[in-house]
């Protein structure tokens, strides 16, 4: 259970990891789809962000403001409008479609429904064989056989599920395969997006589990996209946060949870429901009114500020950027800090639902 | 809301109704009441037993919070009460309904009362809504039915109604379709036509599943707000102990087609009993367990087609038990004051 978000902050700071190596960069990146009339769907609107070695980077935010995009862009799914995307230190974001095949062993991706992403006519060990084959990674069937056996153990499967199909497994099983898939090629870096949405609940523990104990022995990075907060916050090392395509604020959990500087973080943490009746029926909401605007059309000035309840005259103006507000905690609000300490102490509440 | 002629006037709706005030003996009549509800439903592969020995019932002004993890048979135990389980299931157990047994009515009284007295919202607002109707035209079409309004009268209860579910502008927004309305906002518009008929019962079937935690909190506050101010009775299925503890004033816990767990939302969050609720509100992650593992519930939910002969939870239960546990079904037996378990190894609070 979550402590009331609004409680101060413990003590934030400390955890300020070693900037270590950079796995993957991506720098004031771009990603628009064209839309009908010309218009352009500006999905990821220049995010800029590093994911070290051996972290979880939680990516937070509503639907539609980007997340799904920009893990896309670190694959190479997506191509990027403007803007790069770097992998080892290299820069791919021109890659031709034949280099590509060796980003894809670097970085790998789990996605949400693992009914959708496993191929229901092909055996579980032929999901999990598939990029190691791909990526000529063993040189016998013997030596394939014996890597998935491997791998489906590595994910805490019996190896003789391997001749199973997909609809013979758990919704929890066919997310380990998902997942024994990502591991294959060895990857620097896995794409998890929304792993545990659509699982059980008694077994969305299990996973997160089973995620961290393998980034523990094998030492891998996680880029973390979810809409639970809680599983965010028990995950990541760094959390960041995006709004309309934007990264709106990036910390430690210590720091985000415990002392947002962003109006909208702060909204983000106050909608979670708390699982504690007395915490909820005690707690001040901050509701946000109406819904996410357009990426096709997106306000002027601060992205935020047409549901922002601090915004000034001087928002709709301003684009503001991050600034680092406390040490390794960035946010893009012109007057962050300020306009959560007092969303915090005033009015703003119940009211706002119309 | 609009003065009305037909309604029994019925102690107990007019005015905000505390949540924790004991209800008092003209509100004694629950709204709905089930009583041993089982729902087996045909399969290709034999006889499902979805739903088991289901008891609850709902007061006027009250929420009670259906709970439990997909599969474990929350949708059809509110289906089967109100009428509306598929073909295929049969049925049985008892269903009072503002005091009239539902069970005994042939099907159109039945779904007269159900029109007339319960409103429904789902996970997915488009299952309720026609794509090719106004949004004004819809909210109000199961009341001019019922109600014999005219078109005009309609339409004035309509933006009425869309204002009451705060949708802004709803006189420009009244003549709109479904498609040009945001989730959270076709969400509303469904909320409207589920209150369109006063009902005196609201059965929302994970309302907020799909959508986004901040819309989410809106709608929260919305049904109970609608709740406190026309004293509406709820039931409010979920899978989020977040939603469970911020909405009911009482809960049921599913698991394998049966409640294994009922009473108080604070008797059930402060002392939960049974070794599934502990567990499942154990494992989520919290600032306890920052660096550590979960401690996650081994295995996964059971199959309606094949379930354990004694207790649901028995193969993946921490507690284990014996072998009663596995071959006897535990009776649900009190732990406190309305605060009821279905197992042979009830925890006490300091366990
Ligand atoms: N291929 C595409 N063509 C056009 N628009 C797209 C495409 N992919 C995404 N978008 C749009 O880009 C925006 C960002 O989408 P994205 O899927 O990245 O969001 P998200 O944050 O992952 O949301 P969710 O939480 O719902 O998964 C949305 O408005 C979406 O509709
Ligand atoms: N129309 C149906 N036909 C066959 N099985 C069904 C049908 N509806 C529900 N079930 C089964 O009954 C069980 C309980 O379902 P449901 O009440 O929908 O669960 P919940 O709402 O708790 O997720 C599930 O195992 C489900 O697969
Ligand atoms: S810049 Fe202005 S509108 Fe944007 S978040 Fe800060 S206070 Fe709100
Ligand atoms: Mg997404
Ligand atoms: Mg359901």
């Amino acid at each position: 259970m979550t402590a009331d978000p609004a409680a101060p902050a413990a003590d934030p700071g400390e955890t300020v990891a070693d900037p270590g190596e950079i796995v993957a960069e991506l720098d004031n990146l771009r990603v628009w789809f064209p839309a009908p009339g010309g218009a352009a769907v500006r999905a990821v609107d220049g995010v800029s962000l590093g994911i070290r070695r051996g972290e979880t980077l939680g990516l937070v935010g509503e639907s539609g403001s980007g997340k799904s995009t920009t893990g896309l862009a670190l694959l190479r799914l997506v191509d990027a409008t403007c803007g790069s995307v770097r992998v080892g230190g290299r820069d791919v974001t021109w890659w031709s479609r034949r280099q590509l095949r060796g980003l894809r062993r670097r970085v790998a991706m789990v996605f949400q429904d693992p009914q959708a992403s496993l191929d229901p006519r092909r055996t579980i060990g032929a999901s999990v064989a598939e990029p190691l084959v791909v990526h000529r990674l063993v040189d016998s069937a013997d030596a394939r056989r014996r890597r998935v056996a491997e791998l489906l153990e590595m994910v805490g499967l019996r190896a003789d599920l391997a001749d199973r199909h997909p609809h013979e497994l758990s919704g929890g099983q066919r997310q380990r395969v998902g997942i024994a898939r990502a591991l294959a090629g060895e990857p620097d870096l896995i794409v998890l997006d929304e792993p545990i949405a659509s699982l059980d609940l008694s077994v969305q523990a299990q996973i997160m589990n089973l995620l961290r104990g393998l980034q523990r022995d094998l030492g891998l990075t996680y880029l973390f996209i979810a809409h639970d907060l809680a599983a965010v916050e028990h995950m990541s090392d760094r959390v960041a946060v995006m709004y309309l395509g934007r990264i709106v604020e990036t910390g430690t959990p210590e720091q985000l949870y415990g002392q947002p500087a962003h109006p909208y973080t702060a909204a983000l943490l106050s909608a979670i429901p708390v699982a504690d009746p007395k915490v909820e029926r005690h707690r001040r909401r901050i509701i946000l009114s109406g819904d996410i605007p357009s990426p096709v059309d997106p306000p002027s000035g601060c992205r935020f500020r047409t549901r922002c309840p601090q915004a000034r005259p001087d928002c709709a103006e301003v684009d503001p950027v991050l600034v680092e507000v406390a040490a390794g905690q960035w946010a893009a609000c012109r007057y962050a800090g300020e306009a959560v300490r007092a969303m915090r102490a005033g009015t703003v509440g119940e009211e706002t639902v119309h | 809301m609009r003065e009305r002629t037909d309604r029994p006037t019925r102690p107990g709706r007019a005015g905000a109704t505390d949540r924790h005030e004991p209800a008092g003996p003209d509100i004694a009549e629950p709204v709905l009441a089930i009583e041993d509800l089982t729902v087996t439903i045909g399969t290709r592969r034999g006889p499902a037993r979805a739903v088991a020995g289901v008891d609850w019932s709902v007061r006027a002004g009250q929420t009670l919070a259906l709970v439990g993890e997909s599969g474990s048979g929350k949708s059809l135990t509110v289906l089967a009460a109100t009428g509306l389980a598929p073909r295929t299931a049969r049925v049985t157990g008892r269903v009072r309904l503002l005091g009239e047994e539902l069970t005994a009515l042939p099907e159109p009284r039945r779904r007269r009362l159900r029109g007339r007295h319960v409103g429904f919202v789902f996970q997915d607002p488009m299952t309720s809504l026609n794509p090719v109707l106004t949004v004004g035209r819809q909210v109000t079409e199961a009341c001019e039915e019922h109600l014999g309004m005219t078109r005009r009268q309609a339409r004035e209860r309509a933006v009425e109604l869309l204002d009451l579910v705060g949708i802004p502008s709803p006189r420009q927004r009244v003549d709109a379709y479904p498609h040009q309305f945001s989730g959270g906002m076709r969400q509303r518009v469904v909320i409207a036509m589920a209150l369109s008929c006063e009902p005196d019962l609201l059965i929302a079937d994970e309302p907020t599943t799909a959508l986004d935690v901040t819309t989410q909190a809106q709608i929260v506050e919305l049904i109970a707000d609608l709740r406190r101010r026309l004293g509406t009775a709820v039931v409010w299925i979920t899978h989020d102990l977040g939603v469970v503890a911020g909405v009911a004033d009482t809960v049921a816990v599913m698991y394998g087609g049966r409640i294994v767990e009922q009473g108080p939302v604070d008797a059930v969050f402060d002392a939960p009993s049974h070794p599934y609720t502990r567990a499942l509100l154990a494992a989520r992650p919290g600032p306890g367990v920052r660096d550590g593992d979960l401690p996650a519930i081994q295995g996964s939910p059971p199959s309606p087609l094949d379930l354990p002969a004694g207790c649901a939870f028995w193969p993946r239960c921490p507690v284990r038990g014996d072998a009663r546990c596995e071959h006897e079904l535990p009776p649900l037996v009190p732990v406190a004051p309305g605060h009821r378990v279905r197992t042979f190894y009830p925890l006490s609070e300091d366990a």
